[in-house]
């Protein structure tokens, strides 16, 4: 399976001009892609949370983790393991309704738990917050419809809890 | 349990120079806390607190309100010709110091021209901190006259870097950037300066003075390893104990950790080998009995062998660099592998490790010293064998090349074996990037730390001239010595009339071959002596003359006899620069070699010293 390739890291920095493209850098340097990214203020204001997914043979993921701690803006980096995990995207999308779609579409956002933010007679605009899988299964079931403009916000996570005694 | 003769060791040299008390050399007008005063001023007092007392530059518009406060500042400012010349001679004087080298350069061309200098204290962890100007902030992002993105460009090639937004922030990302470049693992930290916060004729330039202490620091990311995990160590010292074909691998980490002398009493304690990579060249003294030398791709015989059938290396600040290694895969095949290093990153970066210690190297050997001793030293496994094979192999693969017959051209090796002997062994000695430079490291004796300056890691041409020029500014009383090619010395020859027109009485011995050398020898070897864009030519320039008009002292040598008293002669002047022009032999390849892509099992000696 490609997906096993996949890896999750999260790294909090401290929020600055800049420090994006230093992580990113390390990344673009090795000609190795970002998947997916999300960046934004952790309840700590001086410090942002970078969440990204990289496909990447682990070896060179542990060494550019390693890199990536050498930086003197990133606080704190770790991989997230995805079985000891939970993580969500969000994801907002229009699609066509012409030619009584509407009612097929509506049973689609009640399965899985979509909302309608925005619509007029020939379109839709859904929003789903959930598992990025669950991201590309709404996606492909609606793809016949027309998607006419579609928009992920890239994935976060955090380490699932603990059982406490 | 080794009875090694000590190498005495005159003023040399495991402490950092100690650098000018900051109180004695304040400016005239110094500030007190809470005076208002502008940028450029704060950033000049703020170096001097610092303990600068060189700054290499050179200036332009967005840095002119930087250079006025310089006017009143106890600071020399050096005044260089070109601004890569500026990088390298802070490089040069945190060489032989230990202390950062400061450079100090304008916006646009003078920050893009600094940059192979930033590139090359990075790779080989060199600590400078080079300050930029930059366009007024409100400019920036606006292509304005002399505008360059400085971070983003450097941002590769510096340890870190920082734009400074408000003038406010100046004393304190001064003493960030002096903390980051100096501490852990060393490296250049540039500080980028828009002009409007420096320039007192603008507002946006006030600001209240205050002395940055490390708790004004805002640096909640970064923290440099201290001493190694026990646990760690004590594994470590296990392996050492039993190993019967150990080596230490010493590479430039020792000399950046101060670590020379506890290198020394580890290696005597234990009897170990040390090999001292291109970078660590006189971490430990090549006329010890325990030393190999230079391992690598023009390592000698032995070191190379050492490494390769070792049954455990000791890595110590090495990095197991391509040109150490050869090819990987065939690479000490049967070494158990020991990595202490300060940075986390080059554990187990290119060879997986046994026992991985991320620390200080000082503090780390020290431990390793106490435990080896806890241990008992008795316990250290027989190595009689492997001490044998080593001699055995420096009896059969010495260094080697042929002398000139009468007539022919000079012979390199032997100019820096002449060189070597006329000199005192705590002589400076910088050299360019080039055949030159793999002869100098080979022939020349290293027994103090300190005293060998070169570009390893990037290799840069053009690296000597000015590398000479400031370590002859940081330790004004030793004699140094620049190693330069032909082709090398037309990279930054210019430097020579900041060293004249400054008094900095560095001295020059230009081995010119008339090529690239060192490409020349790879087409040579590899190339069916397809010679391709290799050829300088012997006779232009003019070298003397060149040098001469530069200010220097020059002598032009072609025969060996004339050899040693033109380096006496060059010895003698110390008034100016001195330019020794030796014409080479273009035919003399370095060896040993290990082909690229080959194993070190590969190593090929000189012609003569092949087959049975
Ligand atoms: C800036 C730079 N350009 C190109 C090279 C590639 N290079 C490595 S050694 C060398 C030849 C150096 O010639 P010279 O200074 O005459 O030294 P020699 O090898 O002849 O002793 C060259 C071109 C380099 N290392 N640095
Ligand atoms: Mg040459």
């Amino acid at each position: 399976m490609p997906h096993n390739r996949f890896h999750t890291i999260v790294t909090t920095v401290e929020n600055k001009p800049g420090v994006l493209a230093r992580v990113a850098g390390l990344f673009s340097r090795r000609g190795f892609n970002i998947e997916s990214l999300a960046v934004a203020p952790t309840d700590d204001e001086s410090f942002s949370r970078i969440t990204f997914t990289v496909d990447v043979e682990s070896a060179p993921l542990e060494q550019v983790v390693k890199q990536l701690d050498k930086l003197i803006n990133v606080v704190n980096i770790r991989e997230l393991d995805p079985q000891s995990s939970v993580d969500r995207e969000l994801m907002l999308v229009t699609v066509e309704v012409e030619e009584g779609h509407r009612s097929t579409v509506l049973e689609l956002v009640d399965e899985f738990r979509a909302y309608v933010l925005n619509e007029n007679q020939r379109e839709m605009m859904l929003s789903l917050a959930a598992r990025p899988a669950r991201l590309d299964e709404f996606e492909e079931l609606l793809r016949p419809y027309g998607i006419v403009e579609l928009q992920r916000t890239g994935r976060v996570a955090l380490p699932s809890l603990e059982e406490k005694s | 349990m080794f009875s090694a003769q000590r190498i005495p060791n005159p003023n040399l040299d495991n402490t950092v120079r100690p650098s000018p008390d900051p109180e004695q050399s304040m400016t005239t007008d110094t500030p007190a806390p809470g005076d208002t005063i502008n940028g450029g001023v704060a950033l000049v007092r703020a170096l001097e607190r610092e303990g600068v007392d060189v700054v290499f530059g050179l200036p332009g518009g967005a840095t002119l309100p930087i250079y006025d406060p310089i006017l009143d500042s106890s600071m020399r400012h050096i005044l260089v010709r070109h601004e890569q010349g500026a990088g390298h001679m802070a490089q040069g004087y945190a060489h032989a110091t230990g202390r950062p080298g400061v450079a100090l350069v304008t916006s646009g061309p003078g920050a893009t021209n600094i940059v192979t200098p930033l590139c090359d204290a990075h790779i080989d962890s060199v600590p400078m901190v080079c300050i930029t100007g930059q366009v007024p902030y409100a400019a920036i992002g606006t292509d304005a006259f002399q505008e360059c993105d400085t971070t983003g460009i450097t941002m590769a090639v510096t340890k870190h870097n920082f734009l400074v937004t408000e003038a406010a922030d100046i004393p304190r990302i001064v003493h960030e950037a002096f903390h980051i470049a100096t501490t852990g693992r060393p490296g250049p930290v540039l500080i980028d300066i828009p002009k409007d916060i420096v320039d007192a004729n603008n507002p946006r330039s006030a600001m209240q003075w205050y002395e940055a202490r490390d708790s004004d620091m805002e640096l909640p990311g970064y923290r440099p390893a201290g001493t190694g995990d026990p646990d760690a160590v004590r594994a470590a010292t296990e392996l050492i104990r039993d190993a019967v074909r150990p080596v230490l691998y010493v590479g430039g980490g020792i000399l950046k950790a101060r670590a020379a002398e506890v290198l020394l009493e580890f290696a005597e304690l234990t009897g170990i080998p040390v090999v001292t990579t291109l970078m660590a060249r006189g971490a430990f003294p090549d006329s010890h009995e325990l030393c190999l030398g230079m391992p690598g791709m023009h390592g000698n015989y032995t070191a190379v062998s050492a490494l390769q059938e070792s049954d455990l290396l000791v890595s110590l600040g090495a990095r197991f660099d391509d040109r150490v290694t050869g090819r990987l895969d065939g690479f000490a095949p049967d070494a158990k592998i020991v990595h202490v290093d300060i940075d986390e990153a080059e554990i187990g970066k290119v060879r997986k490790v046994d026992v991985g210690v991320r620390g200080d190297a000082k503090l780390v050997i020290e431990a390793l010293i106490e435990c080896t001793k806890e241990m008992g030293v008795e316990s250290q496994a027989e190595r009689g064998a492997w001490r044998s094979t080593l001699s055995g192999w420096q009896e059969r693969f010495p260094m080697f090349y042929e002398q000139s017959q009468p007539g022919d051209l000079l012979k390199p090796q032997y100019v820096i074996e002449q060189l070597r002997d006329s000199n005192p062994a705590d002589t400076i000695v910088a050299s360019g990037v080039g055949q030159h430079q793999m002869y100098a490291s080979q022939y020349w004796k290293f027994d103090h730390p300190y005293t060998w300056i070169n570009s390893g890691g990037l290799g840069t041409m053009g690296f000597s001239i000015p590398a000479a020029i400031g370590a002859k500014v940081g330790m004004p009383d030793r004699r140094v010595w620049a190693i330069d090619g032909d082709g090398c010395f037309q990279m930054t020859a210019q430097e020579l009339v900041t060293a004249s027109v400054s008094k900095i009485p560095i001295k020059v011995a230009l081995l010119n071959n008339g090529y690239l050398g060192m490409v020349r020898q790879w087409q040579d070897l590899f190339y069916d002596e397809r010679f391709s864009g290799v050829e300088l030519g012997p006779d232009v320039p003019n070298y003397v003359k060149w040098s001469e008009a530069m200010g220097c002292a020059a002598i032009r040598v072609d025969s060996p006899e004339e050899v040693a008293p033109a380096i006496a002669e060059a010895n003698e002047i110390n008034d100016r620069p001195v330019v020794v022009e030796f014409r080479t032999d273009p035919r003399e390849n370095v060896f040993p070699m290990v082909p690229s892509g080959r194993t070190n099992s590969d190593v090929v000696v000189h012609p003569a010293q092949r087959g049975e």
